[in-house]
């Protein structure tokens, strides 16, 4: 299999997550809890679409279609997001229990790719390295918040951890290419990432007093990296895309 | 009912009577001061609301940093933030016909305002 093959699945599935849980949590702005909250929640769903269209920019360059033919003109089973970022948004405690389980992840992920040996994801990685910083410093500020706060935000919040936890797994699910990209030393690869994100995570989750599902009990839900989806993503898709049909060769 | 499930579209329940709340019903204020470039003054940006100091920042550094440079943030608690009175701001009256305490004042202004431009 050639290496260019082996590097689009791997920035397929980055862009693909970045750009559908930003639009996910854009869905807060104009209800986040409070202002403040409200546009910090609306910004960093920004600056993941704005990741997104970077590396799909680096598709484009390998020969892909532009950015905006491959955000709104695929179908769901063309995109190669995990199944934790398609789920609607639910109340406040599962948005920030996603937010923090998939921005650790794409933390670790971006660590480990700013050494990758192709260049525009390395420095792409570097580029976006403090923004991602930030998403996960508002993570773990809020987890904190809630899960030390009253019964109830306490309770609230383990309940979305359980109910997340097997969809987060899923972000580490693995593709056909995994070995040849450990082997040209572009990504370091999905099971050292996801023992890396288990260690990085534990101990903010222990001291925001909740816990880790028992282990006995994760079972990762698959498929999203191949195009099998939850029914939340095309109605997602239908929705984002509604204006950009209307007129596919508008200039905006 | 439109089936989507953007709250956007369909908008969550809100009550039908809305209360008014007490002023500061939930959390405190923290004053936030930004600096653009390292060495430069923290100028006061304006408020967050938040239960401690550390989401404080977090909501400084969107609020208030989200846009053009930033060095750095503090906050402080509004409540730790002393005030002269307005009932008192008689004592500022004459300052502004003081003008030879303004460095703007003298003939050098010229040679100032060059030095600033340059500065920047």
């Amino acid at each position: 299999m050639d290496t260019n093959t082996a590097i689009k699945e791997l920035l397929y599935k980055i862009a693909d997550d970045q750009l559908v849980i930003g639009h996910r949590n854009s869905e807060w702005t104009g209800l986040g809890p409070i202002l403040e909250e409200d546009i910090a929640f609306s910004s960093m769903a920004q600056d993941k679409l704005g990741q997104s269209q970077a590396i799909y920019n680096i598709l484009n360059s390998m020969g892909e279609q532009d950015a905006d033919t491959l955000a709104f003109m695929r179908n769901a089973a063309q995109f190669h997001c995990n199944h934790l970022v398609e789920m609607p948004i639910g109340g406040y405690d599962f948005s920030l229990i996603r937010h923090f389980l998939f921005d650790h992840a794409e933390w670790l992920r971006f660590d480990m790719l700013m050494n990758s040996s192709f260049e525009p994801i390395a420095k792409l990685a570097r580029k976006y390295r403090g923004e991602i910083k930030y998403h996960i410093m508002h993570a773990d500020v809020w987890l904190k918040q809630l899960g030390n706060a009253t019964e109830e935000s306490h309770n609230r919040m383990q309940t979305a951890l359980d109910n997340s936890f097997n969809k987060a797994l899923g972000i580490f699910e693995t593709g056909p290419h995994e070995e040849q990209l450990k082997s040209e030393k572009i990504f370091e690869g999905e099971e050292i990432l996801k023992q890396i994100w288990l260690k990085k995570i534990s101990p903010i989750i222990e001291l925001a007093n909740l816990e880790l599902p028992a282990e006995s009990a994760w079972n990762p839900s698959l498929g999203g990296r191949a195009g099998k989806h939850t029914e939340y993503l095309q109605p997602l898709l239908d929705e984002m895309t509604e204006v950009f049909k209307i007129d596919p060769s508008a200039e905006w | 009912m439109n089936k989507s499930i953007d709250p956007r579209v369909n908008r969550i329940d809100f009550p039908e009577e809305v209360t008014e709340k007490k002023e500061l019903d939930q959390w405190e204020t923290w004053e936030v001061f930004h600096q653009r470039k390292r060495g430069e003054q923290h100028e006061h940006a304006g408020i967050v609301h938040a239960p401690n100091a550390e989401m404080a920042l977090v909501m400084a550094k969107e609020t208030f940093g989200r846009r053009g440079h930033t060095a750095n943030i503090w906050v402080v608690q509004s409540m730790h933030v002393h005030s002269t009175g307005y009932e008192d701001d008689d004592m500022f009256a004459t300052t502004p016909e003081k003008i030879y305490r303004e460095a703007g004042g003298y003939k050098v202004m010229e040679k100032i305002n060059k030095y600033k431009k340059e500065q920047q």
